[in-house]
């Protein structure tokens, strides 16, 4: 009970929805920020967030429909690098290919400016005790098996996830 | 001319973006005993605030902060 401790760490509850790289990012970036300076943290995935709690993360990338997602090139003189590539909707939707070729730049690009990767951000938040929470509703919605996700999630459910939100000093939708 | 201030142990988080530079300090300063300290180098310019803020929850003292040649350093005594 965080809240009837003063002396209890503080607690960050996270809902991680979204399952493509660009978002699979943010929880796992904030619950191992927020392990490392001594919080209890707590991540619920659902939706589209559950797919995060594969033992093989195949997170990909589309910049169709992510309108203001800068489109780099991770290699060249600096110049070119920072130079905004323009992707028209109907080429994305059309070239075969394409989101393979965003995710790979991206992967890319984040690789060369330091960023880890969202398996090491995972992995970390592992190592910091992080409380993984799959969604048992988005499991049945979609046909999932607890063994088909990583061994240190548990599953549960809204009024497992909110009683632990409702006990956190911060608490977030991703 | 400030006090030189003797390290334990010293940690290059060069290159590293947030949030790897706190998270590689908490592993860091687990290794350490109460009163040793810690310099750790970074090259994020979001280290600065972070380590800050890092000290204030963790309560582990941020002895100096400062910049030389580019890189961030820091000094950190474990509580």
């Amino acid at each position: 009970m965080s809240k009837s401790d003063p002396n209890a760490p503080k607690r960050l509850a996270l809902i991680a929805s979204k399952g493509t790289l660009d978002w699979a990012y943010p929880p796992f970036i904030l619950a191992s920020a927020a392990g490392a300076m001594g919080w209890e943290v707590g991540i619920f995935f659902t939706f589209y967030g559950l797919t995060l709690l594969k033992p093989e993360l195949t997170a990909a990338v589309s910049p169709l429909g992510n309108p203001a997602m800068p489109m780099k090139m991770p290699f060249g003189p600096e110049g070119f690098q920072n130079i905004n590539w323009v992707m028209p909707n109907i080429l994305m939707a059309n070239v075969p290919g394409f989101e393979s070729v965003a995710t790979g730049l991206m992967k890319q690009t984040f690789h060369n400016k330091g960023v880890a990767t969202v398996e090491e951000l995972r992995q970390s938040c592992v190592d910091m005790d992080v409380r993984m929470i799959g969604c048992q509703m988005t499991m049945d919605v979609f046909g999932f098996k607890r063994e088909e996700f990583i061994k240190e999630c548990e599953i549960g459910g809204a009024a497992m996830f909110l009683e632990y939100a409702a006990d956190s000093d911060v608490q977030l939708f991703v | 001319m400030t006090d030189v201030i003797k390290e334990d142990q010293v940690l290059d988080c060069s290159g590293m973006l947030c949030p790897m530079p706190v998270v590689k300090t908490f592993k860091a300063m687990k290794e350490l005993q109460s009163g040793q300290i810690l310099k750790m180098v970074a090259t994020d310019p979001g280290a600065p605030p972070d380590m800050e803020a890092w000290s204030r929850q963790t309560g582990n003292e941020l002895l100096r902060s400062m910049t030389e040649g580019g890189k961030f350093i820091f000094y950190i005594k474990k509580k």
